[in-house]
């Protein structure tokens, strides 16, 4: 080491300001600087609010019988019954029933389970002559017996039951299913359950043989007052089948009945003696064979039950779960809240074009030599980009959904139309993620236009990928498979962002386009990530490489 | 040429020799048949016919399923032809040497709907080959009442020949658009949402009747497209060739803007 170093040369003036901070701001400041974006922007918004509230344009109109009078809007919703959770649920059964005051139990044998169903309306050629009731099961007919607080719809309750086609269930509060025995019920294979009341936990139990008692789970129902119904129950849902193989939306629906024949029925506490049946929710049945206005069960297919000694049949129609959307739930015009975001894809296209404007336009101009030039790092000039374009794009997006929801829901009620309720979390994970599946929409046409350089191309490229995708599947232009395949790899997966209605296992439903895409929402929304981090990491490589 | 005023041929000589000279367009031309075919031949391959299965029907028009990406594409190409001039400042170059602006635009129209009728031709040729030699392996065949796709049946023939006019007017539809825009970015984002938006309003938002029914006969895609159908034509709500003159309509009107804006404004 030499004692005397020369100093370098330091310029007295203080150094510029080249922090990822000082780069934002340069971007923020070329953004909002070009007029027409900040337009576009906000046509973007406003189109968004205008598509997605089009759709409440309807105009009710119901009437209770032939001489009452006609109501519009908002007289005509029908309350859908709330479950102890706050979602909605179906509740129709057929209840044979006591009162149990206090701590008890209940114990029956279920010897079958047998169903009717409603021909399907109108069967193809290949089945002539279908016009008579089918004897089918469905795979959740439903019988067994239940604790349940009150026979008010949408009060809690804890059951234990057999099933069409999925062994014995312990379900409880709508929502909460676990699996018992497997297997069909019959004569030969008949299934006890029982049902133990003990302060706010009811918990179920099955067995083969009435001797050997397995615990298949326990409901903790808080608020469970001490006087509470019990007894047997039977309920059959609708029998959905679809209509055509392409696009999507092609179902109907049939009513059908399930009869369960219980056995040895056993009550213990206090309870009130003499056994009352009573449809919940309703008395519903199958309409007449051949068509015709005798109205339901003409011909003994309807809810009730019939007791020979110790033997009860009990036969009943509905469904006691959560409601689903699509057909077979059983609500009358409804919505959901996404539906008052379906805009998000017109302004996603305005997003798209002023994103890859964004850096398009820098190649245009020669203006990305004065930005490379000025920031050497072109990593981070791409990065403070997508940054900028990105948070732009979400506040506005959110804006724009937050309006639409709150502006949507409340014309929906106006107009008699019955919007799904969902937990304030789904709701802010649809309305937040609505705006960021726009901002990464954003970034991905930002790294497109890096790519290739060229605004027509690349347009047109992310338009296709995400709008036109999401188009053709949701608006039924391809064969079904063909529109899940696409709602499940490409970009346009990332619509299932906005998916509210959960899927229910033990719950059949058609749980398929336009109400439920494949994927669950974050793994869709991943997969439009996905796209968007690809083509971000590609447009680096390439505007390291490339001369500007 | 002795005054300096080009004649007709000339615009479209100098109109051709620009877009043939631009390695864009043979690539966008090529582009536009196999997104066609592509597409085709996937929904084709796509779609089974069990039997006991409600199948679609109509057949030509699920082999012609590629033409909702083909147009894409063919929305490029003729935005480019218009857009590449003005983002290079060529424009200014074109209009002195051809002082006669709607004539310069008259043969840009030309060339460009010139060159999609051909790519249109062969896109639509292929996805109707394609459709005639997959279907009949999964499940369209004769016993299940489908017969083969063949030109010589009168509406498949319409829907062929429809479907390129088609192309070809979307060629002008977003030629008008670019002229009158006179940015590619702006043009294809405007053609193409003019294009895919009506049929989500018509599949997902719009409830009212009436406004169905006008959405399904007035915008230019969906009424357009109804040239593809084939079978259940009484319930269409238009009918094939009336729903493409509302695409000729749009097309011309487009074209109409784009060339009063053209000659009335500075280059």
């Amino acid at each position: 080491m030499t004692a005397g170093t020369v100093t370098p040369y330091r310029s007295a003036e203080p150094s510029g300001h080249d922090g990822f901070a000082q780069l934002l701001r340069a971007e923020w400041i070329k953004f909002r600087s070009v007029r027409g974006w900040v337009i576009g922007m906000v046509i973007a918004a406003l189109l968004m609010l205008a598509v997605g509230l089009l759709g409440v344009q309807v105009n009710t109109t119901c009437t209770s019988g032939p001489h009452a009078p006609v109501r519009h809007g908002a007289a005509c919703l029908t309350p859908i019954p709330v479950g102890p959770g706050g979602e909605p649920v179906t509740d129709n059964f057929y209840f044979v029933r006591q009162p149990l005051t206090g701590d008890g139990s209940i114990t029956a044998r279920v010897t079958s389970l047998t169903g009717l169903q409603q021909p399907a309306a109108s069967s193809g050629p290949n089945t002539p002559g279908s016009q008579h009731i089918l004897h089918a099961v469905q795979p959740w007919s439903k019988a067994g017996i239940i604790i349940k607080q009150s026979t008010k719809q949408g009060s809690a309750y804890a059951a234990m039951m057999v099933t069409g086609g999925n062994g014995v269930r312990m379900q409880y509060d709508y929502t909460q299913d676990v699996a018992g025995m497997a297997g069909k019920v019959s004569s030969a294979h008949p299934r006890w359950l029982r049902l133990t009341r003990s302060g706010d936990t009811v918990t179920g139990y099955d067995s083969a043989d009435g001797i050997q008692w397995t615990k298949v789970g326990s409901a903790s129902l808080s608020g469970l007052p001490r006087g509470v119904q019990v007894g047997l129950f039977a309920t059959s849902p609708t029998h959905v089948y679809e209509t055509s193989s392409f696009g999507s939306g092609n179902y109907n629906g049939v009513p059908s009945l399930a009869t369960g024949v219980f056995d040895h029925v056993g009550l213990s506490g206090q309870h009130g003696g003499a056994w009352t049946g009573g449809a919940v929710g309703g008395r519903q049945g199958l309409a007449p064979p051949g068509g015709g206005s005798q109205g339901p069960g003409t011909n003994g297919e309807t809810e009730g039950y019939q007791q020979a000694g110790g033997t009860f049949a009990v036969t009943g129609s509905g469904d006691i779960a959560p409601v689903t959307g699509g057909p077979g739930s059983g609500a009358g015009p409804s919505g959901t809240i996404e539906q008052h975001l379906v805009g998000a894809f017109a302004g996603l296209i305005a997003v798209v074009v002023i994103a890859t404007m964004f850096i398009t336009t820098e190649y245009r101009r020669g203006l990305i030599r004065v930005t490379l030039a000025a920031s050497p790092r072109r990593a981070r000039v791409l990065a403070a980009k997508a940054v900028v374009i990105g948070l732009v794009t979400f506040v506005l997006g959110l804006v724009a959904s937050v309006i639409a929801v709150l502006v949507g829901n409340g014309l929906s009620r106006n107009q008699g139309i019955y919007v799904f309720p969902v937990s304030w979390l789904t709701e802010a994970r649809v309305v937040a993620g609505t705006a960021a599946l726009l901002a990464v929409g954003a970034v991905l046409a930002l790294a497109v236009g890096t790519i290739l350089r060229r605004s027509a191309a690349a347009i047109t490229a992310v338009i296709v990928g995400v709008v036109l995708t999401y188009i053709l599947a949701m608006a039924s232009l391809v064969p079904l498979p063909v529109a899940d395949w696409l709602l499940r790899v490409t970009p346009a997966a990332g619509f299932a962002i906005q998916q509210s209605l959960p899927k229910w296992p033990q719950v059949s439903g058609v749980y398929g386009l336009p109400d439920y895409y494949p994927l669950t929402p974050w793994v869709g929304f991943a997969v439009l990530c996905g796209y968007a981090v690809l083509a971000m990491g590609l447009a680096v490589f390439l505007l390291r490489r490339r001369d500007a | 040429m002795s005054a300096g005023q080009a004649a007709m041929p000339d615009t479209l000589h100098a109109e051709w020799t620009k877009l043939r000279t631009v390695s864009g367009t043979t690539w966008l031309l090529a582009g536009v048949v196999a997104a066609t075919i592509g597409v085709s031949a996937a929904a084709v391959a796509a779609t089974k016919c069990a039997s006991g299965m409600g199948c679609p029907a109509d057949t030509t028009k699920l082999s012609l399923t590629g033409v909702y990406l083909g147009q894409a594409v063919v929305v490029i190409l003729a935005v480019l032809a218009v857009g590449n001039e003005y983002s290079t400042g060529m424009i200014r170059v074109t209009l002195t040497a051809m002082p006669h602006r709607l004539a310069v635009l008259a043969a840009k129209a030309a060339i460009v709907g010139a060159l999609a009728l051909v790519a249109g031709a062969v896109a639509i040729a292929g996805s109707l080959l394609a459709g005639r030699l997959t279907l009949p392996g999964n499940g369209f065949t004769a016993a299940h009442g489908y017969a083969a796709l063949s030109m010589a049946h009168g509406p498949t023939l319409r829907a062929a020949c429809g479907s390129v006019l088609y192309l070809a007017l979307i060629a002008m539809f977003s030629l008008g658009i670019a002229t009158a825009v006179r940015d590619s970015a702006v043009s294809i984002g405007l053609s193409l949402g003019m294009l895919y938006l009506p049929p989500i309003l018509i599949a997902l938002t719009v409830t009212n009747p009436v406004w169905l029914h006008r959405l399904q006969r007035y915008t230019p895609m969906t009424a357009g497209l109804t040239i593809q159908n084939t079978t259940g034509l009484h319930g269409l709500p238009i009918t094939p060739w009336a729903g493409l003159g509302v695409l000729a309509l749009w097309a011309a009107a487009a074209l109409l803007i784009g060339g009063l804006l053209l000659r009335m404004r500075d280059a």
